[in-house]
Formats: C-alpha cells, sequence, structure tokens
C-alpha cells in the first residue's frame, strides 16, 4: 500500500466532512470530485459561482444542455429545486456568509491561513483570477484541498507563503494526502495522518509550524 | 406604437463609436451574444474597452474582436482561459491593456453601475496584489477595498426571449452577466432568440425589464 490518501480518498474525507444541509461551492479541478463521495443520506447544496444554486451531478452523454455549465464551463445537470441567479446574486450568497463550505486547490497556504492558488510569479501572462478571492473572502469555512508537497517535493505549508495571495487569514482547514490540518492560531493543528504517515513524514514536508497535540495517529482504512 | 425590434445587427450596432467602453454578456461562452460581436467584428470601430468575464476562446466571440486588433483595454476575471489565443496574442503585442478583477467585484461593479451607486466597499482581494493601489478601510474590524461602479456606453447582451418594450428573459446558467450588464450601459441591445408579443412574457417572468434595453434583434438559437 502506498503512503497517505489517494485523490479520491482525499475527495471521500472532505466530502465526510461537510455536514447534511450545507451550502457548498467547489472548486476547478479535484474539489469537483467531491461531489461523488457525499454520505449516502445527506442532501448538501452545491451553488456554482456562474449563477446556480443546486448543481446535480455530471449529465448522461447526449443530454447535456449547453445553457447548463459548472464555473469550470462543463456540462452539469440541476437537482429539483435548483435555483438560477445572475453573477452579482451569485456572490451576494458568497459575501453575505450564505456559503457554508469553499473548497479550493492551493498552490501555498501559510500557517496565519493566507492562501496563494491564482498565480505562479514569473509566469509568462496576464493570469485569471475568476472568483477565487470572492469565494476566500467569503465563504464561512475555506477549505483546501491539495498536495502536500509540490512536485519537486518542497513544502506547499509554510511560515509565508512566497506566491501571489489569493486571500489572507482566510483558511480554515487544509486537507493533504499526509492528513487533515487546522489552521488555528498561527500554526497548523494536525487533526488526523492519513494511513501510513508519520509525525516524521509531516515534519520533514512541512516549513510552517505544527501542533500534534490532537493528532489521531490511527491509520484510517 | 412603442418598438425596440431592429431587423439588421450593423443597424443596431451603429451606434459604437471608436473609444467605447463595451460591456459584453456571458461567462465563457455562455449567454455571449455571439452574433452581436460578430457583428462588431465586421465594423470599423477600434480602440475599444470590453468588459467581459473571460476574452473569447478559439475563432468565435471576443476573440474576433482581439485577431481584428480593435481592443485596446479588457476589464475580465480570467481573460486566460484555455483557447484565448487570439486574446493572449494581443497581449503579447503589447496592444491590450488588462485590469483584472476578481469575478464578484467585476459583478458588483457592475451592479453598482446600473444602479447608480458611484462606489462601494468589499472585502475580496484585502491584502492582495489586486488591492495595489486602492483605497482600504478597515469596517468593524475587517479589511475592505474601495470599487469603483462600471458604466459601459454600450451593452452587448443575450436573452432568450423578448418583446417589443425590450423586456428580456433569459434561459438558465446563460444568464450569468447578461442582467448586469444590461443595466450598466448607456445603450444596451439585445440579442434573442426569439421575439414574443407584448404580454407572452408574463410580468412575474420579466428578468431584465425594457426601460433598460434599446434594441432588441432577433437572432434564433
Amino acid at each position: 500500500m502506498s503512503k497517505g490518501w489517494s485523490d479520491a480518498d482525499l475527495a471521500a474525507r472532505v466530502a465526510e466532512t461537510i455536514p447534511n444541509g450545507a451550502c457548498v461551492n467547489l472548486g476547478i479541478g479535484l474539489p469537483t470530485t467531491i461531489v461523488r463521495y457525499v454520505p449516502a443520506g445527506r442532501e448538501i447544496i452545491f451553488h456554482s459561482e456562474n449563477g446556480i444554486i443546486g448543481m446535480g451531478p455530471d449529465p448522461v452523454p447526449g443530454k447535456e444542455d449547453p445553457d447548463v455549465v459548472n464555473a469550470g464551463k462543463k456540462p452539469v445537470t440541476l437537482i429539483a429545486g435548483a435555483a438560477i441567479v445572475h453573477q452579482a446574486d451569485s456572490f451576494s450568497l458568497i459575501r453575505s456568509g450564505r456559503l457554508d463550505y469553499s473548497v479550493l486547490g492551493g498552490l501555498q497556504v501559510s500557517e496565519q491561513g493566507d492562501l496563494a492558488n491564482w498565480k505562479v510569479p514569473g509566469t509568462k501572462g496576464v493570469g485569471g483570477v475568476g472568483g477565487a478571492m470572492d469565494l476566500v473572502a467569503g465563504a464561512r469555512n475555506v477549505f483546501v484541498m491539495m498536495r502536500h508537497t509540490d512536485k519537486n517535493g518542497a513544502p506547499k505549508l509554510l511560515k509565508r507563503c512566497t506566491f501571489p495571495l489569493t486571500g489572507v487569514a482566510c483558511v480554515t482547514t487544509v486537507f493533504t494526502d499526509y492528513g487533515v490540518f487546522d489552521c488555528q492560531n498561527g500554526r497548523f493543528i494536525v487533526r488526523e495522518l492519513a494511513p501510513g504517515i508519520s509525525v516524521e513524514d509531516v515534519e520533514r514536508a512541512t516549513e510552517a509550524s505544527l501542533d500534534f497535540g490532537q493528532a489521531r495517529k490511527v491509520a484510517r482504512s | 406604437m412603442l418598438n425596440k425590434r431592429v431587423d439588421a445587427l450593423s443597424r443596431a450596432l451603429s451606434v459604437v463609436k471608436s473609444g467605447d467602453t463595451i460591456l459584453v454578456g456571458g461567462f465563457g461562452d455562455i449567454g455571449v451574444p455571439l452574433q452581436l460581436v460578430h457583428a462588431l467584428a465586421e465594423l470599423d470601430v477600434r480602440d475599444l474597452t470590453l468588459v467581459s468575464n473571460n476574452a473569447g476562446t478559439g475563432e468565435i466571440g471576443l476573440s474576433r474582436l482581439f485577431k481584428n486588433r480593435q481592443v485596446s483595454r479588457v476589464i475580465a476575471s480570467f481573460p486566460t482561459q484555455a483557447g484565448a489565443d487570439h486574446f493572449k496574442a494581443a497581449y503579447e503585442r503589447g496592444e491590450v491593456q488588462v485590469e483584472l478583477v476578481p469575478q464578484g467585484t467585476l459583478a458588483e461593479r457592475l451592479r453598482a453601475g446600473g444602479s447608480g451607486v458611484a462606489a462601494f466597499f468589499t472585502p475580496t482581494a484585502y491584502g492582495t496584489e489586486l488591492a495595489n493601489g486602492k483605497e482600504v478601510r478597515m469596517i468593524d474590524g475587517r479589511g475592505y477595498v474601495y470599487e469603483r461602479a462600471i458604466v459601459g456606453d454600450v451593452a452587448l447582451v443575450k436573452a432568450r426571449l423578448a418583446d417589443r418594450y425590450g423586456n428580456l428573459r433569459y434561459r438558465l446558467a446563460s444568464r450569468n452577466f447578461n442582467p448586469l450588464m444590461a443595466m450598466a450601459a448607456r445603450h444596451t441591445i439585445a440579442e434573442v432568440t426569439q421575439i414574443v408579443d407584448a404580454g407572452v412574457i408574463d410580468p412575474d417572468d420579466v428578468h431584465t425589464p425594457g426601460v433598460f434595453v434599446d434594441q432588441v434583434v432577433e437572432c434564433g438559437a
């Protein structure tokens, strides 16, 4: 068995955390897969910032509606009971505290809860920010879902972000292949370690301050 | 008899002048008034400021305005989506200045512009490089960024239904920025799938009242 959580494990772990009745926005990429892992009997309202409240699963091939897409411009469906709003109302929902959870990918998270996820320094071009800054400024809980280290093995949980920020002091919890890390009072509280991941593994792969006080070191199946 | 119907796209667009600020509805290619944009690409107008969430993909839509070198400035949240090659080329040629705006802030600036509100404070982008040079203020212990309204010379929007009064009804998630753009311009032109008799759109079902709309053009689906 390989160490740590696979992407699918990670999506299931995030889904397990989100309570019944929550209004949730899923970022483009890995976070969108969370839809597949909502535990049976739990009803979650998925919001898409282009104006859908009550987004359903992927359409059956051939049944796509060109006017029903998610924030990644991919075809989706509407649940019975969905609502359509314009963009300003969609972001009113986000900024006014009605969005319970925003789940996004991350490039770097600092121990202060700062998030960098929209731009890598030195890349050519102007970049694009989309709704990420609004989501992290507005959502009641900001979950970041990412690999624990970058593709060169460098830490992504840092003392300070070096990439351009998406938001300051906004991250609630980081879910990585190594475990679950709550961002509180200038450090990451290790809430859970993934199977096969040791305290030393986390320490080696993390630059930020860690607090293992509450870690459950028992491997999850 | 009041009748905002115009039969030729080019006639509707005769109000557009070089140097104008043009608001274009849509999110990605969804809800973009493609026929109007393509007709605009045929006209000898340039030095346009384009306000839209994205900047076109492939050879259609807003891409044509960049290919024709008609745009000198872009206000957008995500101009660099996959396939935005004509925008990227224009940017690399140094022809286009870009003001990158978070998506929710873009929507709210348009709502303000269409509502007679000059400016507002939003928590989005506080502490990030997109707030550089902007006034910030602490309100109830939280940082906010000062943002100005956007008002356009001409808005191009896409709706499903219109009547001769200019009342509009959109379809599902193609609504997105269209109602905001329609209200935020001095002159609004709607490309619609179908023009129906007055009264066919139930008063309860009008999304954008005709007082915000100057011309409607029937273009089919």
